[in-house]
């Protein structure tokens, strides 16, 4: 079938800010399915309110409106724009929702546009939980015995008559949120009383408990002709009980025969068929582990997740097809781009196997709980790709970041075997680790199979890696030995703790025996055809190297993709693309190192930074080679790079891709931390860093030689000093005096980094910071209140460009990453913003800084300070780029390539101000961590952001709020709970709060203070007292807002802990700083700005 | 663990380990994109002279259950994987890939880059090699390569057809897997009736005990050798229902033709491939199938001239992969070797009739050149969607269509089964038809 000519103009609904269940897998999916429809000529409309992405990019879509994701935005964005269609399976859950309620409210008839990829019937019929139970019974397809309840006495009752243990899953909510597996009925009654309040209809579904059985995925494409196809299946490791977005997978699936991978593949073909869908689905399935029995857990009716993991898995790019159907194309009409011979009607065969490990932040929130069940709580995810599974495993494992590399990495020997026993009962993010334990003491397979479900073919691949753990300690380090071990991929440095040699020792003798890693390619057909995309894994297996093959193929320089294209066209570039040569006459190679797995401090914007920096090496005339292992997103698109390396981001794993394409260069200024810890091993391997020289990158991180800059700049900074230990550290606290800000060096994300006021805290700090090997020393700062402001900047050696000022609502002290960024700084005198300008400048010479840099100052009194300066791009970049119009990472790029600022077009110096405000709001996941504390402080605990943009400060505020879910009021109740020394500023916020309607209600020591500034307030007993005390109030379902501020401090922040939690888990809005009250009031009270206006961020041009 | 090598007849030498049995053979060398179904695949007697490189690297990981099997035993000359598993994990599991190869004498290797070697077979199109465990010097394989390239699989559909003619009664009600018959997958046609429950009997599978190959095998219980002696159609089953009685030619043909026909509620009467078509038309058949088979179609003169007169018969006619290629041949058309076949469960077929595309299970390395049988003659009804090739045919004027892919599956997708509802309502329009004839003439 032809594509449908009657679409022009589309509408394309992303997923809004990162949350845990909904993450960067809906920026590549989504920039995937818009590049796909440009390709075919379709005017884009794109809606998204998260900033950091990519396809919010003017370059990826006609139109870009990053706003809040309501109802009522959608419908100004039609309304200005005329759209005919609507896409909304890109979005997750997000956008379907959404699709939903302009469906439901009529309004898709009254705007005369139409749903595309799927109607709002087979939304319902897949979402609703018991139309998709009868749709399940018509077609025979089984599911497990449930019921949607709305209330907590019918789930009790029905619980009974099918027995404990029993599933809640709350009907439209993200990563199953609020969901979980109840023993009996106090648990029921929680986890049901509080999934009812989640789910946005009121409604949750009891079912039985299928936990244990193994847990099974078929991704499933289906065109308007009816055409089925599965594009590839996988199995969790983790059977059903734990989501499968903490579950480790594995693809394809590795215990089943061909009669239940085709019973259940068969399954999913007619699910996709019964339920209509045109596009991608995903069909999750529990599967009896003795019989044939299975049963339908769930159904995505649109890509998701599982679908970005199936296409990096295969090469098969789901959403570009999905997007290609939805404009009424089938699927043998589309070409598979990997082989550029096949069609999109087959269906990928592996030759490999593939391991996705969820990256979980438990290393974030370290009171949480580290048990996993349905509701999911990973942040992101790696994936590793070898022909065996031992070595796709253990790539997992080194790609996590998480200090592991091996299945040595926890400790688990102060345990006895009794306690060990028990342990494998705990389903955790360690469980793996604790299996690899027990079969060192001997456990048996079987053993440990009952106690885990985890299927013993994979107990028994563990056990096969314990085995060579044992080997290597034990046994002369022959060549077939350390052939077999690099074979499953036990790292060089795993290898030599375990021998008793060093590092190199291992390297050598493994050059000696000419055992080295040679790459393979991705290419959907197990090589039954030439597949034109370099797309690579690495194995050990000794076979030959396609990488090497590939390389030595004469002619294969594609031209550039449109993307690349448009990015430089919109960075001012004029030339066309001239390859770029070294001095060997070959056309130089750089290697763009890429961020990782998205964790809590290293988000999306990262991958941002990669990509156009990539892009921009392309239109320099480079090859460029992308090193990354994050299945979620754009950079591990095999057509974004040149070529693409799916691999660990460690030096070990660098190295193999070096010595094979010897790059003239690399960049790490652009992967966050991840890349920047690569730069000391990729200059020992001798490749040159591009830009910022790494010494000088030392120079900003070590605290004496920075001091030595500041004092030749003439900046001024909080006092302090670096430290190795806690004496060392109570010392320098002592001499500042309290309080002080305690944080490691070399760290993203504020990790670690607290504000002590005691000799107490500092102890309790720096035993947390030493959780693991610290290589770098530990600084201690006296702590200083005042406004924090934020720069990025371009720098080249000589002139600097800065696009604008940000200041950050918070005071100093709440991290960077969890504080509402205001752009333009709206507080700060011309004279300031000189001086700010005039210190990046000195500070971008002094520390030759070539490419970008970050600054963040204090100001206070209108003196200015500097807390730090991170030379490499950051988590503000991607806004800034997009709210100013100029496009910063190209530029850097073009820097680092030689040219200058002036010479690029562009007046050095601070950037004219735009004419509108933008707010950054940083979004954040608590509800899906239980017992993690909710209160910001140096650490960043956000997990995304979105974007408010307007002519006016206050609208451009209110849609932020909007944009973060904060929709008020509702109930006009609110709690406020502060501190003795914030109690001054809370009387002014809280009587602006009483005057536009709010009930206010607080425990003593507030209240008094209430009262005595003649604020009504209403007192009400704190949780240890007698009821009614808060507890009741929160669970009373009434309050709008709680506006608790803590005491600094590591024995008060516990005190309002129970209450923040209680609020969070009961989907009660919680806000810890003053200057965010102080903002959401400001919001509030501005009437004018419910009429929202539409902002075209492409139409936005530097001024 | 002692080595084994592949000798490609280009002089290539991969070294691996042996496993299975040590025996020596020559066989042409192809390759299978399955990522499961091993199991399907030694015992689909398709193989039958040659060795086989699994694509996918692990191989056995759910071990072997004899239900599984496709025929008898496997038929393959060799097996060549990139690693076996150390231990099956699955529910009905008899037995491990290892004991599988050992039991039935079949050279197995692991080891092999099966990826280079895949390329290598895709590049340079299928070869012939030899897979041994006698570590050969440089000269001895230069001077084994003239015998290694003069090898030819020959008559060898006459190897793996049955010796006598049987009833084919897969106990259906016993069958432990669903689905098998194929999916739901919005058939093209409206189905009719005619889809009946499984016919129920006491006799139980169509292992050919008869084969010398046997002599001596123990079999698991689960798959117990019967043939039923009479080699008449049974009496029909007293449900009521319409059974039609299928005459199926074995070419090497697999089980699961015969089941895909018994679970719609035929009754299928194998016949060994030398049978004359005089043979089973004498029977009466409703029906008749021509079956999978090794080999090229070329070699089967004999079996031509048979299928010819069967063509000539009134009688539907439903033939698959060589089935398939000799009902060309025998209307008068041509096939072809392709460079390296089509061998897995991912092949898109369109129906050309309908343009749906169908995910198919695939074993050919000959093919049916369309444009050798001209338009009244018979015309193409499938198609390849990645290469074009030919299919399927549509025989002009005929109740006969045939294809090259394998709708009953086993291993890969069931999204064709369909074929065989379309082959039952065939047979019952004919039926019909000729019964209204009779009946005219009556009149």
């Amino acid at each position: 079938m032809p594509k449908d000519h009657s679409i022009k103009k589309v509408l394309v609904i992303g997923s809004g800010p990162i949350i845990i269940g909904q993450a960067a897998e809906f920026d590549y999916a989504g920039t995937q399915a818009c590049r796909s429809l440009k390709e075919e000529g379709i005017e884009v409309v794109l809606l998204n309110s998260n900033p950091a992405t990519i396809m919010t990019d003017k370059d990826i879509a006609d139109h870009v409106y990053i706003e809040p994701l309501t109802v009522e935005v959608v419908e100004a964005v039609i309304r200005k724009e005329h759209p005919d269609s609507i896409l909304p399976t890109l979005g997750g859950q997000a956008g379907l929702n959404l699709a939903m309620e302009l469906e439901e409210k009529g309004k898709l008839k009254e705007l005369g546009v139409r749903l595309i990829g799927t109607t709002s019937r087979t939304i319902r019929r897949a979402e609703d939980r018991l139309e998709f139970k009868q749709a399940m019974e018509k077609i025979g397809e089984p599911v497990a015995p449930s019921k949607v309840v709305t209330n907590v006495p019918d789930g009790e009752k029905f619980a009974k008559q099918i027995g404990y243990p029993v599933v809640l899953r709350p009907a439209y909510t993200l990563g199953g949120s609020g969901g979980g597996i109840a023993k009996n009925q106090a648990e029921l009654d929680e986890i049901l009383a509080n999934g009812l309040r989640l789910s946005r209809v009121g409604e949750v579904l009891v079912e039985r408990s299928i936990a244990g059985w193994k847990e099974i995925e078929y991704e499933v494409m289906r065109d308007g002709a009816g055409n089925v196809i599965t594009v590839c299946n996988m199995e969790n490791i983790d059977p059903v009980g734990v989501h499968t977005g903490d579950s480790i997978v594995v693809a394809p699936s590795q215990t089943l025969g061909d009669k239940e991978y085709q019973m259940l593949r068969t399954s999913a073909l007619n699910i996709i068929t019964e339920l209509g869908i045109t596009g991608g689905c995903n069909v999750q399935y529990a599967l009896k582990p003795d019989s044939f029995e299975y049963c339908v857990i769930e159904v995505n009716p649109r890509v998701s997740r599982s679908s970005a993991l199936a296409s990096k898995a295969t090469g098969y790019p789901i959403a570009k097809v999905a997007a290609k159907i939805a404009l009424g194309y089938t699927l043998d009409e589309i070409k598979n781009a990997i082989t550029g011979k096949t069609y999109a009607s087959f269906e990928p065969m592996l030759d490999y196997c593939v391991v996705k490990m969820p990256r979980l932040p438990f290393d974030k929130f370290i009171t949480a709980k580290r048990s996993l069940s349905t509701q999911m709580k990973a942040t992101g995810e790696v994936m590793s790709i070898c022909n065996n599974f031992e070595g796709a495993l253990m790539k997992a494992i080194r790609s996590l970041e998480q200090h592991v590399d091996s299945l040595m990495s926890y400790d688990f020997s102060s345990l006895d075997d009794g306690q060990l026993s028990r342990k494998l009962q705990d389903i955790d993010d360690q469980r793996i680790w604790v299996i690899a334990e027990a079969l060192r003491r001997g456990f048996t397979v079987e053993g440990i199979y009952k106690a885990t479900r985890i299927d013993p073919w994979f107990i028994d691949k563990i056990d096969h890696l314990v085995g060579m753990e044992k080997a290597l300690k034990t046994q002369p380090l022959t060549d077939a030995l350390l052939r077999e071990a690099k074979r499953m991929e036990f790292p060089d440095s795993v290898i030599a703790r375990l021998a008793g040699k060093s590092e190199d020792e291992i390297r050598d003798l493994r050059r000696g025996f000419e055992i080295r890693a040679n790459f393979k390619m991705v290419d959907t057909c197990a090589a039954e055809f030439e597949a034109e995309t370099p797309y690579f894994y690495s194995t050990y297996d000794g076979g030959e190297d396609e990488a090497a093959q590939f390389i030595s193929r004469p002619g294969r320089h594609r031209t550039l993709t449109d993307a690349a294209e448009s990015a430089e066209e919109a960075a001012g570039a004029s030339e066309s693309p001239k390859a770029a040569r070294n001095k060997d006459g070959k056309q130089k190679k750089v290697l763009v190192l890429g961020s990782g797995p998205i964790r809590i401090g290293q988000g999306i914007e990262f991958d941002f930074c990669s990509v156009h920096c990539t892009w921009a090496f392309q239109k320099a005339g480079y090859e460029t080679i992308i090193i990354n292992n994050n299945p979620e997103t754009v950079s591990t698109d095999f057509d974004i790079a040149d070529k693409l390396y799916f691999e660990p981001l460690t030096p070990e794993d660098v190295e193999n891709v070096v010595n094979l394409e010897h790059p003239d260069g690399a960049v790490v200024q652009f992967g966050g931390q991840t890349a920047i810890k690569l730069t000391e091993a990729l200059m020992k391997m001798g490749v040159k860093i591009l830009g910022t020289d790494a010494d000088d990158v030392d120079a900003a991180e070590d605290r004496e030689r920075f001091d030595e800059v500041l004092e030749k700049c003439g900046i001024t900074r909080p006092k302090g000093a670096t430290v190795f230990t806690a004496e060392e550290a109570k010392q320098v606290a002592d001499r500042l005096g309290y309080p002080v800000l305690v944080r490691p060096s070399y760290v993203l994300g504020g990790a670690g980094m607290r504000i002590a006021i005691s000799d107490e805290d500092i102890d309790s700090y720096i035993g947390n910071i030493n959780r693991y090997a610290q290589e770098h020393p530990i600084l201690v700062d006296k702590y200083m209140m005042g406004r924090e402001i934020e720069v990025d900047a371009v720098c080249d050696g000589k002139d600097i460009l800065i696009p604008g000022i940000m200041e950050h609502i918070e005071r100093a002290g709440i991290h960077s990453g969890d504080s509402i960024s205001v752009y333009p700084a709206k507080d700060l005198s011309p004279e300031v913003k000189k001086t700010i300008e005039e210190y990046t400048k000195r500070l971008a010479q002094n520390l030759h800084v070539i490419g970008m840099m970050n600054v963040q100052f204090i100001v206070r009194d209108d003196g200015v300070y500097i807390i730090e300066v991170n030379p490499r791009s950051s988590r503000t970049v991607p806004y800034i780029s997009k709210v100013t119009g100029i496009p910063i990472v190209p530029l850097a790029t073009r820097v680092i390539l030689g040219e200058t600022i002036k010479s690029m077009g562009y007046q050095p110096g601070l950037q004219p101000e735009a004419d509108y405000y933008a707010v950054k709001m940083p979004v954040f996941s608590f509800e899906k961590i239980r017992d993690a504390d909710v209160t910001l402080g140096p650490e960043m605990k956000s997990t995304g952001e979105c974007l408010g943009i307007a002519k006016t400060f206050d609208e451009a505020l209110y849609k932020a709020f909007l944009g973060a879910g904060i929709r008020l009021p509702k109930y006009n109740n609110m709690i406020i709970t502060c501190c003795d020394e914030e109690k001054p500023a809370m009387v002014g916020i809280a009587k602006r709060f009483s005057a536009i309607g709010y009930t206010i209600y607080s425990t003593h020591g507030t209240w008094k203070a209430l009262r005595e500034a003649n604020i009504p307030a209403r007192q009400v007993n704190k949780i240890e007292k007698d009821s009614p005390n808060l507890m009741d109030l929160i669970l009373g379902h009434k309050i709008d807002l709680v506006i608790d501020i803590p005491n600094r401090g590591i024995e008060h922040q516990q005190d309002g802990f129970v209450i923040r939690r209680a609020a969070i888990e009961t989907g009660v809005n919680v806000i810890t700083a003053i200057d965010t009250a102080q903002a959401l009031i400001t919001s509030l009270e501005d009437n004018s700005v419910q009429k929202l206006s539409m902002v075209d961020i492409a139409k936005i041009d530097r001024r | 663990m002692s080595s084994a090598y592949l000798i490609l007849e280009d002089g290539t030498v991969l070294k691996g380990e042996s496993v299975g049995s040590k025996r020596e053979v020559i066989s042409e060398v192809v390759f299978n994109t399955s990522m499961t179904g091993y199991l399907e695949v030694l015992t689909d007697p398709s193989y039958a002279g040659q060795a086989v490189v699994m694509t996918y690297p692990l191989i056995g990981n759910y071990g072997i259950c004899f239900d599984d099997m496709e025929s008898g035993r496997p038929w393959l000359s060799a097996f060549i994987v990139r690693e076996f598993s150390r231990i099956p994990s699955n529910f009905r599991s008899e037995d491990t890939i290892q004991n599988f190869l050992k039991r039935y004498d079949i050279p197995g290797i692991a080891g092999i880059d099966t990826r280079a070697l895949t390329r290598v077979l895709r590049e340079k199109g299928t070869m012939n090699g030899m897979v041994t465990t006698v570590a050969y010097s440089p000269e001895e394989v230069q001077a084994l390569l003239p015998k290694i390239r003069a090898y030819r699989t020959k008559d060898v559909v006459s190897k793996v057809t049955c010796k006598n003619k049987y009833e084919f009664t897969d106990a259906g009600d016993s069958t432990p897997w669903p689905n098998l018959v194929g999916s739901r997958v919005e058939l093209e046609e409206d189905r009719q009736g005619n889809v009946s429950q499984p016919a129920s009997s006491d006799d139980d599978g169509m292992i050919r005990a008869d084969d010398p190959a046997l002599a001596g095998t123990v079999f698991s219980q689960t798959a117990s050798t019967k043939e039923s002696g009479s080699g008449r159609w049974g009496s029909a089953a007293g449900n009521g229902e319409e059974h039609f009685r299928v005459a199926l030619m074995d070419f090497g043909m697999k089980k699961n033709i015969g089941r895909s026909l018994v679970h719609r509620g035929c009754r299928v009467m194998v016949y060994p491939a030398g049978t004359s078509a005089e043979e089973i038309l004498k029977d009466h058949p409703d029906g008749i199938m021509l079956s999978n088979g090794p080999g090229d179609p070329k070699d089967c003169g004999d079996i031509i001239k048979e299928v010819r007169k069967l063509y000539d018969a009134k009688v539907p006619v439903f033939a698959i992969c060589l089935g398939h290629q000799l009902m060309a041949l025998a209307a008068g058309g041509n096939t072809y070797k392709l460079k390296y076949g089509h061998r897995g469960g991912n092949h898109p077929v369109k129906d050309l009739k309908t343009g749906r595309v169908y995910i198919s299970s695939q074993n050919h390395g000959y093919a049916v050149d369309p444009d050798s049988l001209p338009a009244e003659v018979a015309t193409p009804a499938f198609c390849n969607v990645n290469d074009g090739t030919n299919e399927g045919m549509s025989y002009t004027g005929k109740n006969i269509f045939t294809v090259q892919f394998h709708p009953e599956a086993c291993p890969g997708p069931q999204d064709s089964g369909y074929l065989f509802d379309r082959f039952v309502r065939m047979m019952s329009r004919v039926k019909r038809e000729n019964a209204e004839k009779t009946s005219g003439k009556e009149a």
